[in-house]
């Protein structure tokens, strides 16, 4: 009973800490800057008149249209692109499964602005594929043309938070379950629809509100698009463009918060009322078997189709890096090596800067976003909902807001020992981006936790373990491989994020590589080498990425092995 | 296990505290830190030759799009970290000036003309110094043009032909300060109604508005589209690089000083001025034709020896047809930013959608004439050029005050909120394209 209750005090002590580190980095930086939003700009007082004009301006309703169509849309073609892959690299023994690992995950490790660039180039209205289509057959797709364009350069992004959350839910799912379904007579499809989906739905959900979420308030996408009427373009240009008093762009920022906790909320009715947990673990996911070889030709043909258009960004990149001029041609005109050389020699800040940073960042996020999984999941804390709905609600908040709020609350005062603002030192690029990949890290450990049962944990308690040798001899081990998909995913996105960035680096030794990427893309003297930038920053962060995932796993298996023989 | 634990998080722990010690022992050293809109291809050449020049002076460059930067020092001013304000528009500086955030500096070089075309180089109260010129007008791909096959433009007025339809780019005045003095440009030199109109009819055309500046010359190099309406040095510098592109000013442009200034309270104020004098030193300057930079120099000397091959602006060639405003300018800056989004930005599809109806129904015309139907394409056309305010109205204070970015005092009284104005406008101006397109297919339609 006293551990019990010490236990008690340990989760609320955590929960405390956790709930002050989102006041003071979340919560109070972005309500100074959406208290503008409720603001009359003439007399100064409280009002809901800005929300009038928002409701009664047809380009804002458009928007809002606009973001929807395009969220929805880019997780209808997400998932068509995801599940074969999740599925083959799942159900069968089947070679092609470690390359649909490594390539399924390197779309994410680019930031997406540079993809929409090198899309255009290879994609655009006369682009290479349409060159060569008007040349042979005489007509061109649209495919970048408005909308389009940002479904497209959207799904292709972000596919992989739906790959990564359904191969680990389709790993966790025991395969005494599907056994017993086929000693039942269930096979083919109506195994995977009343067994293997049912039982993948909540890495499916939480991928598939991630991307939701994520294309809904991206920003870079549709702006390198020229994409205007889309809610999160609106408010950036707003706040941007018209100003700080300006209140619309606000109006949209608090929009874009409510209607993604409304999205979240209903991915949580979705997956609600259902128990999701295996009680046995290390069953080793579904049952594989081997092709055969008809079998095998078919699904490398449909991977290598999938990786090719997933990859075509990464493609496009190469050719502009290594390419002289590239200008109304298939391809470019000459190739070179000039434009490494120019980076190479200014790239090595960025690179260790980039790594520091979103390494601390995924780190700090695996530890909050275990905790507050564990606080809202597994105790009766009164309010523990809370930090679930505002380490969520992180992903709502457009960066631009963030950098603006984070410039408002911390640039008044020096710190002690540094000497200069909080605003201003590179640390709060740190806490920009793990405020920013929160929200992945914690939907990753919310569907890990959720696949524990409750009951390997009374267990434990009832043999006499306290609450924290619980977590860290059994919930901790059991999670590892959704926390290792967090920190993975925290790292590799924060890795190379922009629009917080962009507002917070005050100096240049202190930028990280999507700053200098999109710093050397400013040029009218050909992008050359900002793309070679962008492909040794997809090699870096692949590389590290790489790394930490196997660090990550053997970290596991070692936790296992203790599990087993302590 | 847990000795392993222990040890990686020991050195995680010096990592961290060697990365945080370099990280403040660099704080320490003698810098200068510039905000500056203008591309890597610029300010690492300027940087690399004022370190050589003066060891010891780290130059920090802090790239922010002009609106973006003006932002930045606003946000910042309480405790201000930057030394220099480096970028092309005139009115961003007057933005900076009229918050008393730039501080007043005199020049020590000599031999710089007090003018370039009609504008004074240096702000005439002192703030801030004009060291390049530019001048506006559009570039094209040649590849594009011989494909599609399509006649290279000279004038504005040529950018509105229906041949033009969907292969014009250009970026919109709100999110670039030089795309605004172009639009500003036009509507001073041609009158508030006629440039309207002009910028409307060319609009039509469109193929995008870019959402940076850079966003045209990069469409242009690359053939996204054909015609992109820029900044002279993006001309020359794509075609310096090898892009098969050409640059040409219209006769209705304007030649403006891309600027430098101290702001107030910079840390280092001595660092500032000696980059200034760097900058405007005939070796300074000279670094200005570099192939990727190519800016017009503000030393006359330079046009007779480096600088040949580009236009000399200080011979009256290029823009002495229009007299640009500033005070006119900055009445109604962010105004005439609003107004070209809401008529043009936002509502380009529809905006398309009319003029290739008018297109249209005057090519049916002209092959079937109809005398009805003229008068449906007249009233189309008029109701495209319809504006929702005159120029009265545009520089009256109290209505620019709507969009005013900040009230100076709490006793500032402003009737109208902007996203009301703005909503009024887009729905008459919606209703306008709608109703054009509308007729002018009818007129088509008689001509049949």
């Amino acid at each position: 009973m006293a551990a019990q209750s010490r236990g008690q005090w340990g989760a609320a002590g955590t929960g405390l800490a956790v709930f002050i580190l989102l006041m003071t980095f979340l919560v109070i930086p972005v309500g100074k800057v959406i208290y503008v939003a409720f603001v009359d700009v003439n007399t100064g007082r409280l009002t809901l008149l800005n929300f009038a004009d928002f409701f009664n301006t047809s380009l804002f309703r458009e928007s809002f249209v606009n973001s929807i169509y395009v969220a929805g849309m880019s997780v209808l073609f997400a998932a068509l692109i995801s599940m074969p892959l999740a599925y083959f690299t799942t159900r069968f023994n089947f070679a092609g499964a470690a390359v649909i690992q490594t390539l399924g995950v390197i779309p994410l490790i680019m930031p997406p602005f540079v993809g929409a660039v090198a899309m255009q180039l290879l994609f655009g209205a006369n682009g290479s594929v349409n060159l060569l289509l008007d040349e042979h057959f005489g007509f061109t797709i649209p495919f970048m043309e408005g909308l389009n364009g940002v479904i497209m350069v959207e799904s292709i992004h972000y596919f992989p938070f739906i790959l990564i959350n359904l191969s680990a839910s389709l790993n966790n799912i025991d395969r005494a379950m599907e056994e017993s379904a086929q000693n039942l007579g269930a096979h083919g499809l109506r195994l995977f629809r009343r067994i293997v989906f049912p039982l993948a739905m909540p890495g499916f959900a939480a991928g598939a509100a991630l991307v939701f979420l994520k294309v809904f308030d991206d920003l870079g996408t549709p702006l390198l698009l020229n994409v205007n009427n889309m809610l999160a373009p609106q408010a950036y240009l707003r706040i941007s463009s018209i100003g700080i008093s300006d209140p619309m762009g606000y109006v949209i920022s608090v929009i874009l918060v409510a209607f993604s906790l409304l999205s979240l909320w209903t991915s949580y009715l979705a997956t609600r009322g259902r128990d999701y947990a295996s009680v046995q673990k290390g069953g080793g996911g579904l049952m594989k078997r081997d092709l055969k070889p008809w079998e095998k030709a078919g699904a490398w043909a449909v991977i290598i189709l999938i990786l090719l258009l997933v990859l075509s960004p990464h493609i496009g990149l190469l050719l502009l890096s290594f390419g002289t001029i590239w200008s109304f041609s298939v391809l470019p005109d000459g190739f070179t090596l000039a434009h490494y050389g120019e980076v190479f020699s200014t790239a090595l800040p960025y690179i260790t800067n980039t790594l520091l940073y979103a390494g601390l960042a995924a780190l700090l996020d695996v530890l909050v976003a275990t905790a507050i999984a564990y606080v809202v999941w597994r105790t009766e804390l009164p309010g523990r909902k809370v930090l679930d709905y505002m380490g969520t609600a992180a992903v709502a908040v457009p960066g631009v807001v963030l950098g603006i709020g984070y410039l408002r609350t911390f640039h008044d005062f020096n710190l002690p020992i540094v000497g200069k603002p909080l605003a201003s030192w590179w640390v709060i690029i740190v806490i920009a981006l793990m405020i920013r990949r929160l929200p992945y890290a914690l939907r990753a450990a919310t569907a890990a936790l959720q696949q524990v049962a409750v009951s390997l944990e009374e267990a434990a308690q009832n043999l006499g373990a306290g609450r924290f040798t619980t977590v860290r001899r059994i919930v901790v081990p059991l999670m590892a491989g959704g926390i290792a998909a967090g920190f993975v995913t925290a790292f590799a996105t924060a890795a190379v994020e922009l629009s917080a960035t962009l507002m917070l680096v005050s100096a240049e030794s202190d930028a990280p590589l999507a700053y200098g990427i999109y710093v050397y893309m400013q040029t009218a003297a050909g992008r050359g080498p900002g793309a070679a930038l962008g492909v040794l920053a997809v090699i870096i962060v692949g590389v590290a990425t790489y790394l930490s995932h196997r660090f990550v796993e053997r970290t596991r298996a070692a936790h296992e092995v203790t599990a087993r023989d302590g | 296990m847990k000795h392993a634990f222990f040890k990686s998080a020991g050195l995680a722990a010096v990592v961290a505290l060697a990365l945080l010690s370099g990280v403040s022992a660099r704080a320490m050293e003698n810098k200068l830190v510039v905000v500056t809109s203008f591309p890597k291809d610029l300010t690492s050449v300027f940087k690399k030759a004022f370190e050589a020049k003066y060891p010891g002076v780290k130059v920090e460059m802090l790239k922010k799009k002009t609106t973006a930067g003006v932002k930045y020092i606003q946000e910042t001013a309480s405790n201000n970290t930057s030394d220099l304000f480096w970028a092309s528009a005139p009115d961003a500086f007057e933005v900076l000036k009229g918050d008393g955030l730039l501080a007043k500096y005199q020049v020590k070089a000599k031999g710089i003309p007090e003018k370039v075309g009609a504008f004074p180089i240096n702000d005439p109260d002192g703030y801030y110094k004009g060291f390049a010129a530019s001048g506006y007008g559009f570039m094209w791909n040649t590849r594009y043009l011989k494909a599609k096959k399509l006649p290279a433009p000279r004038e504005w007025e040529d950018l509105t032909k229906p041949v033009y339809f969907g292969h014009v780019g250009m970026s919109a005045p709100s999110r670039s300060g030089t795309t605004h003095l172009t639009v500003e440009t036009v509507l001073q030199g041609d009158g508030w109604e006629k440039g309207w109109a002009l910028w409307k009819r060319i609009a039509g055309n469109f193929k995008t508005v870019t959402e940076r500046s850079f966003g045209v010359p990069s469409g242009v190099n690359s053939g996204e589209f054909g015609i992109g309406i820029v900044i002279d040095f993006f001309g020359f510098s794509s075609k310096a690089t090898g892009y098969p592109v050409e640059f040409h000013y219209p006769t209705v442009t304007t030649l403006v000083p891309a600027n430098i200034a101290i702001v107030t309270k910079a840390p280092h104020p001595k660092n500032a001025a000696t980059f200034i004098e760097f900058l405007l030193s005939p070796e300074g300057q000279k670094l200005l034709l570099d192939p990727k930079i190519q800016r017009l120099p503000v030393r006359p000397e330079l046009y007779k020896g480096p600088a040949k091959n580009l236009p000399n602006p200080f011979t009256g060639g290029i823009g002495a047809k229009v007299k640009f405003d500033v005070k006119k300018s900055k009445a109604r800056y962010n105004l005439v930013n609003s107004m070209f989004d809401v008529m043009i930005t936002y509502r380009l599809d529809d905006l398309r959608a009319a003029t290739k109806a008018i297109h249209a129904a005057a090519r049916a015309l002209a092959a079937k004439p109809n005398a009805e139907g003229q008068k449906m394409l007249d009233q189309a056309r008029a109701l495209v050029a319809a504006l929702p305010i005159d120029e009265a109205k545009s520089l009256d204070p109290a209505f620019a005050a709507i969009f005013k970015k900040k009230r100076k005092k709490a006793t500032d009284k402003v009737t109208g909120r902007q996203a009301e104005v703005e909503q009024k406008w887009d729905e008459m101006v919606k209703a306008n394209y709608a109703k054009a397109r509308m007729l002018a297919e009818k007129a088509a339609g008689m001509a049949r």
